[in-house]
């Protein structure tokens, strides 16, 4: 009777991360889908990267009190996960808090976790006012119409109840010692549960067991349904975030890539010995698709990035396009970009490993050309971004695409590019006049 | 109005046999826009000033390309790019100085991967540079008591990370220097970049210059210093649609330092 308990943990905790193995390969699979870009150089400034973006939090600050609740949530999440280790241990082997051999230090630990835990309540509460009572303009934003509004808040629910069954778990059992009823022996120090002990007096001992045994049981099977949660929601980023600041671009924001399929041809076109009519090197090469339509086309780094967005609109709250009503949203580009993707993975699942076209494309079915064309190429969305994202590289993409593959810039615009092919100026002024302001 | 400019164009010099010890990169905007072309002689004027050993391409320069990438169209860029670095690399420019953030940004950082490298710098940085050796003077009261606020070009700022320099000339003029709520890398843009300069904004409920330059007015300056000819023209628009433009001034940084020196 002892080991059905284990059985069905070990069964527990092997579909759990089972399941979320299967959609971690989907995952690296759909970012495997972007085109190759190489990142990695200068691998000591990456790490760097990672280490202050990451891990150290270091652009959260920028906005204090959404930085401060968020680090409390953070080093909670990342020490009370610790927790999870003697949960695993004791699930398996049928033992009560293996790790209470460590005495004093054990109950530095698990008191540390109680404080944490009451703290990230604290925090994840506020960030709940935050969403849906007082309701900041980034996350009333239309953006977040529908199931992202919906999801943030579902994590939030999530963290509520994780840490009140961790906190409860705690109390039953801190209850328990206190009687010395069977294995439940002196250990941990409970700074925070033992204000929720007193509700127990007067129970049975039996009760008291259950509810202990019930809060583990939810806790750790919570923590399993939250784990592959993560692949449907924004809240990847609790993993992503690492890699995706690792493989930032580490270059001067201001510094666009250039082209090399373009290089190749502009470099032909200015070779006076280029033979025009030269057949091709390689005659069954694909033609080079001139900037991104779809996330085929977009690089891994940029699709990562869509992965990892969580959404938060720091961006978008930032962009001076969005600030005056225009349409464009930079998380919006970040969250299409997801949405298509994921469609194209189920695509591919569908039809057993193959993309068939859908008829659909990132742009227009997702993001419109409105949206392109309203950005200024400012930064500011990089910038903002606490995890290094960069939806501007998406929007110049595109509209390579719109400008190269498919002449649609609006129209003014082809009179300044044509202004510059014909005079080297943007506006239709003679070359030969370029030094007249000397004499002005 | 015109005082004697000395502007030795790079194909005097290479005739001369003699090699300047810096190109001065005009831009389209310098050598067109005629506000901007005020900025160009101020800086000029600096560069004469200094004894400047500089020269300009003249109408042998083009456009970088920068607008045309920004727009999307990398063919245009990439051949307005070689374009520009065979005669660069012809006259054997090593050292690049532009009032153009957007100049700066593309010369400095996508032309190297075609074949250009040259040191670039910001007028900006130049000016504080010659300031720093004693090369430049002007009179510390021209601005005493006015109120100076900067506004940071997103190619210079954001995108370069270059906050400093154009703070360090300013902080030098007696003036009072108020920073505004969103500076530095928080600065909101002018509106124009991204080749917006050239086409009408999407439909919004407000245009972005007017929004930053409400932002430079909360400072209650007496004059706006831009760095960018750019966000010169939209900060100068932005003033007039707030009717301040009797009381408050555009200038670019370099207009603000040759200004002082009554030249």
């Amino acid at each position: 009777m002892q080991f059905l308990d284990n059985i069905f943990f070990a069964l527990l905790l092997a579909a759990g991360v089972g399941y979320f193995t299967i959609n971690v390969k989907k995952l690296i699979r759909n970012i495997k889908l972007g085109h190759d870009i190489d990142r990695t150089d200068n691998s000591s400034e990456r790490w760097k990267n990672m280490t202050m973006v990451a891990l150290g939090q270091s652009k959260m600050v920028k906005r204090p009190v959404a930085g401060f609740l968020h680090i409390i949530v953070y080093v909670g999440f990342v020490i009370i996960n610790i927790e999870v280790i003697e949960i695993i241990i004791d699930g398996l082997f049928g033992t009560h808090r293996v790790l209470s051999f460590m005495g004093g230090f054990y109950d530095v630990l698990i008191g540390s976790f109680e404080i944490l835990a009451f703290l990230v309540l604290v925090a994840v509460i506020v960030f709940w006012i935050r969403r849906n009572v007082t309701k900041l303009g980034r996350f009333a934003s239309s953006d977040l119409d529908g199931k992202p509004r919906n999801d943030a808040n579902y994590i939030l629910y999530f963290e509520v109840v994780l840490m009140t069954l961790f906190l409860v778990m705690n109390a039953a059992d801190f209850h328990l010692q206190n009687l010395g009823i069977g294995h439940y022996n002196q250990a941990g120090s409970f700074p925070i549960s033992q204000f929720i002990a007193p509700i127990f007096n007067g129970m049975s001992e039996g009760s008291v067991v259950l509810i202990e045994r019930t809060a583990w049981w939810f806790h750790i099977a919570g923590i399993l349904v939250f784990l592959n949660y993560l692949y449907f929601s924004k809240h990847l980023h609790i993993l992503l975030a690492f890699p995706n600041t690792y493989f930032a671009d580490l270059n001067a924001k201001g510094k666009l890539n250039n082209l090399e399929s373009v290089t190749n041809e502009v470099k032909l076109m200015m070779d006076p010995n280029a033979d025009p009519f030269a057949a091709p090197a390689n005659p069954d090469a694909v033609p080079a698709k001139f900037g991104a339509s779809d996330v085929q086309d977009l690089n891994w780094v940029q699709l990562l990035n869509a992965y990892s967005c969580t959404e938060c609109g720091r961006c978008t709250s930032s962009c001076p396009a969005n600030q005056t009503g225009k349409k464009l949203s930079p998380r919006k580009i970040m969250m299409d970009t997801r949405d298509r993707l994921e469609e194209v993975g189920r695509n591919i699942d569908l039809n057993k490993g193959v993309f068939v076209d859908d008829g659909k494309s990132l742009l227009n079915d997702y993001i419109t050309t409105e949206e392109l064309w309203a950005c200024t190429t400012c930064n500011a969305c990089v910038e903002e971004c606490p995890i290094n994202i960069s939806p501007l590289s998406i929007i110049i993409d595109m509209r390579r695409y719109l400008v190269m593959e498919q002449s649609a810039a609006p129209m003014e615009l082809n009179n300044m590019m044509s202004n510059i092919e014909n005079n080297g100026a943007p506006w239709p002024y003679n070359q030969m006049d370029r030094l007249n302001w000397v004499n002005e | 109005m015109s005082e004697n400019l000395i502007v030795p164009t790079m194909a005097q010099m290479m005739a001369e046999g003699k090699q300047p010890e810096i190109l001065f990169w005009v831009g389209s905007a310098g050598s067109f826009d005629d506000r901007a072309k005020k900025i160009t002689r101020a800086f000029v004027k600096i560069l004469n000033r200094a004894n400047v050993n500089f020269a300009v391409l003249g109408t042998e320069e083009s456009c970088t390309g920068d607008i045309a990438k920004r727009a999307g169209n990398e063919f245009l860029f990439q051949m307005q790019a070689f374009m520009n670095i065979e005669l660069l690399n012809a006259y054997e420019v090593k050292k690049i100085v532009t009032c153009d953030p957007h100049s700066f940004n593309c010369l400095k950082n996508e032309y190297p991967s075609l074949g250009g490298n040259y040191e670039v710098l910001h007028h900006t940085q130049f000016i504080q540079q010659l300031l720093k050796e004693g090369r430049i003077d002007f009179n510390k009261d021209t601005y005493k008591g006015s109120r100076i606020t900067f506004h940071d070009p997103c190619y210079l700022g954001r995108a370069n990370n270059e906050y400093q320099a154009p703070r360090e000339i300013l902080s030098q003029t007696n003036a009072q220097i108020v920073e505004m709520k969103r500076s530095k890398s928080s600065a909101l843009c002018c509106g124009a970049g991204g080749a917006q300069m050239f086409k009408e904004p999407e439909k919004g409920n407000m245009d972005i210059n007017v929004l930053r330059t409400q932002d430079a007015l909360e400072t209650t300056p007496n004059i706006i210093a831009t760095g960018c000819p750019y966000c010169n023209t939209m900060m100068t628009d932005g003033v007039k649609f707030a009717h301040k433009e009797n009381e408050v001034k555009v200038l670019d940084i370099a207009e603000i330092i040759a200004n002082a020196q009554n030249l």
